[in-house]
């Protein structure tokens, strides 16, 4: 059971307005941010003012697709390189489109060096289950997921085909010599781990190093899972949910071969976005994980012990749908919240 | 003569165009009710009901039926900002879904023909491609 607070010692400010979809943020300091607006459009925002970046690819906006994260190079300050997700829908005859990773050189507001790193594939006109988000390792790894494209029959099961996956390339999009099925010579060799159906939320583990990952489920399949090399992580052959008819997905919510999720919410909070609060900012959250709800309209704070969720309770309850949320180097929570833009988390002192 | 072999062909080209058959209207609400289930269902529901207060219903819809173009405008271009539907009050926003002129049309009959909805018109994709961003609400 979820619990609503009786205090806070909180409140939020709004830090850029008028964002329909915010989908992706990457924070670079306390006063400039970089934010994707769903429908195409990438903002630096400097001060609250917003200016739409130059120089994207062009974006295949359809159903759950569009651009969709954006992401720092660990060494940004250097470097200036972003990293992206997004539906296109180039380079293949099918119509349609799929996700796709690409990495660029951000100068001021033009894009320069725009690299395409990975592209899905095939092409498909279904609306669902894009994923994605991305995160780096400390080994020099970038992360990134592909939902199931709505073939959850086809794809997730399958390492011969995009789609249900998370990917680790190398930072320059190589394929390491250590991926889990760079020895399968018909697997997509990008692939990490499978059987997920549609990841929208991804941190990496302050303390363990490990990618953290949320998915939507189908209706009381919500899961966070720890991701971890070549693990199958079952969908849709177990699940924990049924169709949104209600009708039952299989009856089998466990198999030897494969991997239990760290947790699964029952009702669904259709969840976007995952951090873990590890500053000092805010009193007794840190070491919390933290998870947007688009469905319930709030922000989960989960209170882990010894593997163990503990503890659930509603922050900035009504506020919107939650897209997204990430910790700032400020050690701030920012949240995505549609139709509303970016909006940061305050304690009251 | 030769040198009208081409305009020949370009006219038998457009002919064949002109003379596409149409999808029947049974026809276009089976393409729209797939298009249904890929893009509308998760706010609106399989039974159109929507959901009180947050997706407006379209099954007995008033704001549907009032101005037909006023929702493909919305499907089309997205929508946002406040509308009542059913004396209710909606302030969300729907973005577009990148569906195209024929989807719009095929998921409009579908609509407009399902839980009980029932209406004369027969959208097409015609009549889609008619409707602007500044098309009045």
């Amino acid at each position: 059971m979820i619990e609503t607070p009786t205090e806070t010692n909180y409140s939020y400010e709004v830090v850029v307005e008028g964002i329909d979809i915010p989908w992706g943020m990457a924070i670079i300091n306390s006063n400039e941010l970089l934010v994707t607006e769903k429908s195409g459009t990438l903002y630096y925002v400097k001060d609250g003012q917003k200016t739409a970046v130059k120089g994207l690819p062009d974006i295949y906006v359809r159903g759950q697709g569009g651009l969709l994260d954006v992401a720092l190079h660990p060494n940004f300050s250097k470097n200036n390189v972003i990293y992206m997700t997004m539906g296109i829908s180039a380079g293949e005859n099918e119509e349609g489109g799929n996700t796709a990773l690409y990495h660029a050189t951000l100068n001021g507001t033009e894009l320069s060096n725009v690299n395409l790193l990975y592209k899905a594939s095939p092409n498909s006109k279904k609306g669902q289950h894009w994923g994605s988000r991305i995160v780096f390792d400390q080994e020099g790894h970038v992360y990134f997921g592909v939902g199931d494209r709505g073939n959850r029959d086809v794809n997730p099961q399958d390492l011969t085909r995009d789609g249900g996956k998370i990917y680790r390339l190398n930072l320059d999009g190589s394929i390491p010599e250590d991926n889990p099925f760079v020895n399968n010579s018909e697997a997509k060799k990008a692939i990490f781990s499978y059987g997920h159906r549609n990841p929208q939320g991804m941190v990496i583990h302050p303390k363990t190093g490990q990618v953290w990952e949320n998915e939507h489920g189908p209706k009381g399949g919500d899961e966070i899972n720890i991701i971890k090399k070549g693990v199958n992580y079952g969908w849709p052959e177990i699940t924990y949910g049924v169709n949104y008819s209600g009708t039952p997905i299989t009856n089998k919510t466990s198999k030897p071969d494969m991997e239990q999720p760290f947790y699964y919410w029952v009702p669904s909070i259709a969840p976007s976005g995952m951090a873990f609060s590890t500053s000092g900012v805010y009193k007794k959250w840190k070491d919390n994980l933290f998870v947007g709800s688009l469905k319930f309209e709030y922000l989960e704070r989960i209170v882990i012990k010894r593997n163990k969720v503990v503890k659930r309770e509603k922050v900035l309850e009504k506020i919107g749908r939650v897209r997204n949320v990430v910790e700032g180097p400020d050690g701030y929570l920012y949240l995505g919240v549609e139709g509303k833009g970016i909006v940061k988390i305050v304690p009251e002192s | 003569m030769r040198i009208l072999i081409p305009f020949y062909l370009l006219f038998l080209s457009l002919l064949s165009i002109a003379l596409r058959p149409q999808k029947s209207k049974a026809e276009s609400i089976a393409a729209g009710q797939e298009i249904y289930q890929d893009f509308c269902v998760q706010c609106h529901l399989s039974n159109g009901e929507g959901v009180s207060g947050v997706f407006p219903p379209l099954k007995a819809s008033d704001y549907l039926f009032e101005d037909i173009n006023r929702s493909i405008k919305g499907i089309k271009y997205g929508l946002k900002g406040e509308i009542t539907v059913n004396d209710e009050n909606y302030d969300g926003v729907m973005v577009s879904q990148g569906l195209d002129n024929e989807e719009i049309a095929d998921v409009m009959n579908y609509i407009l023909n399902q839980w009980g909805n029932q209406s004369e018109e027969f959208i097409t994709p015609q009549q889609v491609a008619e409707v602007s961003k500044s098309t009045l609400n």
